[in-house]
């Protein structure tokens, strides 16, 4: 079975005027799409075309021969797992044990959404920045062009892409304003939650996004966004 | 002396409709801009104020300090890059440099697939090279700020290739950006140039950069 393009889980509209349409249109349509194709065609009567996109993002880390499936398969997972990251009802902060363990580690939401702009902003070039969960502790960390802490055994709870294509249509070469933007406006706390309780499960795994996409539909959150 | 941000070698409309000014708005204006405003403060105070650009390139790279050698690159690369485009651009070279290109790589359309390859499989940000390398052309890619200057390679012509350069004019389709350098924008004079300069101890292309602006903005007075 091929791999396939996910839907989002809003309209593509959902996320103006902090998003545009045609940012969501171009990035789901045309750069996670190519990502989705290339890896199809890369993993076509190999081993890799009926495992799980988590396995072969594991598998291929580090492989020189099989860099380019490694980018495809990586970004692949990256963006299904950044969509999910955002909502039209974001920004604010987490509640619960989340955000308990965000003023242990961090001191404050405010804190915390600091440290990660700096993180988000510091990454020289194409890549990501990352809220993960490393032996325990909530950890930023950033990854470079299509790497992945699925890659490196650590949990994600949240992501921003940081690839030029993410916010130039809206905001050009201010990166600063797209992630101020994004923590304001977009971010997902409940979706990091959820990631949250399931740390130790194994739960960064490819079908985590699947049971996430399902949930929030079943849950109608999206509906009025579709409409 | 600090860092200065270049003049174009053209109007910023001048490319168009192949580059809009928006473009260059941005990517001039803002981009470039920005990397010598970040070196100038890394450099300020320190010694490395009166150093020439590529002794700081180099120095930083020696040196592994990244950040500095991130924004000392990206002003070389881009200071490059704007010669690398003219408004009478596209075509193929004549003379010397078109026949080494016959020698090196078998024909003009070989080479133009090879640099289409680079440009397009450089995953990331980076840029595509056209380069000597003891005595032989080769096509190659840099990620990030790299650079040919510090891999003993004299740059003749170069592409940036971060989404920055092409998003404005042609989204994700970076292929359809390197297909219409090729046709309509690359400045195979100024690559002769450098290519001609080649035997002069030049090897790292950092001089060629003052010199060749100069004499292309010379060069643009003087057809005016």
């Amino acid at each position: 079975m091929a791999f396939q393009l996910p839907e989002l889980p809003y309209a593509l509209h959902a996320l103006e005027p902090h998003m545009s349409r045609r940012t969501l249109a171009l990035h789901h349509g045309k750069h996670h799409k190519g990502y989705i194709d290339k890896l199809n065609g890369l993993v076509e009567g190999t081993s890799y075309a009926d495992r799980e996109l988590h396995e072969i993002v594991q598998e291929t880390c580090g492989q020189s021969d099989l860099g380019a499936v490694f980018n495809n398969a990586a970004q692949a997972w990256n963006h299904a797992f950044f969509w999910l990251s955002m909502t039209p009802r974001g920004g604010g902060g987490p509640e619960g044990e989340l955000a308990l363990r965000l003023e242990r580690d961090f001191g404050d939401v405010d804190a915390f959404a600091g440290q990660f702009k700096e993180a988000a902003l510091g990454q020289f070039g194409a890549g990501w920045a990352w809220l993960v969960i490393d032996a325990g502790r909530l950890r930023i960390t950033t990854t470079s062009n299509a790497d992945t802490p699925v890659a490196h055994g650590l949990q994600p709870l949240l992501t921003i892409d940081v690839w030029e294509h993410a916010y130039y249509l809206d905001h050009q070469n201010e990166r600063g304003a797209y992630v101020d933007t994004w923590l304001a406006n977009l971010v997902n706390w409940e979706f990091a939650a959820a990631n949250f309780e399931d740390a130790g499960e194994g739960n960064w795994k490819a079908n985590r996004y699947r049971e996430v996409r399902e949930a929030f539909a079943e849950s109608g959150l999206g509906e009025q966004d579709r409409a | 002396m600090t860092f200065k941000l270049p003049d174009l070698p053209y109007a910023k409309d001048a490319l168009e409709p192949h580059m809009s000014k928006e473009t260059f708005d941005y990517h001039h204006g803002k981009h470039h801009a920005s990397y010598v405003s970040k070196l100038n403060d890394a450099v300020k105070d320190t010694p490395m104020a009166e150093w020439d650009l590529e002794r700081v390139i180099h120095h930083a790279d020696k040196e592994g300090k990244q950040g500095l050698f991130n924004n000392a690159a990206k002003h070389w690369n881009h200071c490059f890059q704007w010669q690398c485009f003219s408004p009478e651009g596209g075509g193929k070279p004549d003379g010397s440099l078109g026949r080494q290109i016959e020698a090196d790589f078998g024909s003009f359309d070989t080479f133009a697939r090879k640099f289409t390859e680079a440009a397009t499989g450089q995953f990331g940000s980076g840029w595509a090279w056209l380069a000597i390398e003891a005595g032989k052309l080769k096509v190659t890619n840099t990620g990030n700020a790299d650079t040919p200057i510090v891999h003993g390679q004299h740059p003749l012509l170069t592409l940036d290739v971060w989404e920055h350069a092409y998003y404005i004019d042609h989204r994700n389709a970076r292929p359809k950006y390197v297909e219409t350098f090729l046709d309509k924008l690359v400045n195979w004079e100024f690559a002769a140039e450098n290519f001609a300069n080649q035997g002069e101890g030049n090897q790292t292309g950092a001089r060629a950069y003052d010199d060749a602006q100069e004499a292309f903005v010379r060069k643009r007075a003087a057809a005016s």
